[in-house]
């Protein structure tokens, strides 16, 4: 099977149809494997934290380490939220209003509810 | 009869152009009218693994995102201070708070199974009917027992 299809100009360009060629999908992946780790990571926090109080919670997330894990996290999360959520989308929504309405709605939601969590861990790390 | 045109000339080369200025119709309405073959339906399709593993990788993977805003509030409220915390903790710890946390849980370690699947073929790994069937119930079984094993570890932390 031919290794690569994109003619040499294209490969090039570094461009796809829509000038962004395959960023998207490929984004996705990147998020993917990062989010392996880090969710791993993170499952093993809440399970050491299940039954604590609020102050080992604000304890443990002080440590650099876990704060670190968290925010790397929170991007990697809801970036990935964002592409997985579009494409969803992009294939039940055929309006084409509504289609573009729910695309905006879930990149408002992936940047407020991201930013908020990360400004939370923030605010805890520099213990507020 | 403009159906019947456009059964004709849909697929001729540039057939499209000369059947929207000749009827006066958008692109939309004709296209509404030309009968193409159709998916078979979902009803009288039996599940087999491949489509089930790939539908349910979709939907937990919505549960996740939806799930996603259980962690910030989680984590708002440990920011914000003990009272926000303790109405997140009561949520939490409530049988219908475990309720969703355990399918959170079912879903997040099946989408990462699964995902991990889905990258193995990115990478052009497994592609054979056996292959395929092998990995999808490598990731159901896979998927339960870390799920039932979180939460066992879980009651066993908390006591």
């Amino acid at each position: 099977m031919q290794a690569n299809f994109r003619t040499p100009l294209a490969r090039a360009r570094g461009l796809g149809s829509a000038k962004e060629g395959v960023t998207h999908w490929w984004r996705q992946r990147l998020t993917a494997m990062a989010l392996i780790p880090l969710t791993l990571i993170m499952a093993g926090y809440i399970l050491s934290l299940v039954g604590a109080d609020r102050a080992t919670v604000v304890a443990t997330l002080q440590e650099p380490f876990p704060a670190l894990v968290a925010l790397l996290l929170i991007v990697a999360a809801f970036w990935h939220v964002k592409l997985g959520g579009q494409v969803i989308i992009e294939d039940y929504v055929h309006a084409h209003g509504a289609k573009i309405a729910a695309i905006i709605a879930l990149n408002f939601a992936c940047v407020v509810v991201g930013l908020a969590s990360a400004l939370a861990v923030l605010r805890l790390f520099f213990g507020g | 009869m403009w159906q019947k045109i456009a059964n004709f000339l849909w697929r001729a080369p540039d057939g499209f152009s000369i059947l929207t200025s000749l009827s006066g119709l958008g692109w939309e309405e004709i296209m509404a009218q030309v009968q193409r073959p159709i998916a078979p339906h979902l009803q009288v399709y039996k599940p087999q693994i491949s489509s089930v593993l790939s539908i349910l990788h979709r939907l937990t993977g919505v549960v996740l995102g939806i799930g996603a805003l259980l962690f910030a509030w989680w984590l708002i409220a440990a920011a914000v201070g003990p009272k926000a915390y303790m109405v997140v903790e009561g949520f939490i710890y409530s049988w219908i708070g475990r309720l969703i946390l355990l399918g959170f849980t079912g879903s997040f370690f099946y989408h990462l199974c699964n995902g991990i699947r889905h990258l193995g073929w990115d990478m052009g790994c497994g592609f054979s009917l056996p292959a395929m069937r092998r990995s999808g119930w490598a990731v159901v079984i896979a998927a339960v027992i870390l799920t039932l094993g979180s939460w066992f570890i879980g009651y066993a932390v908390r006591g």
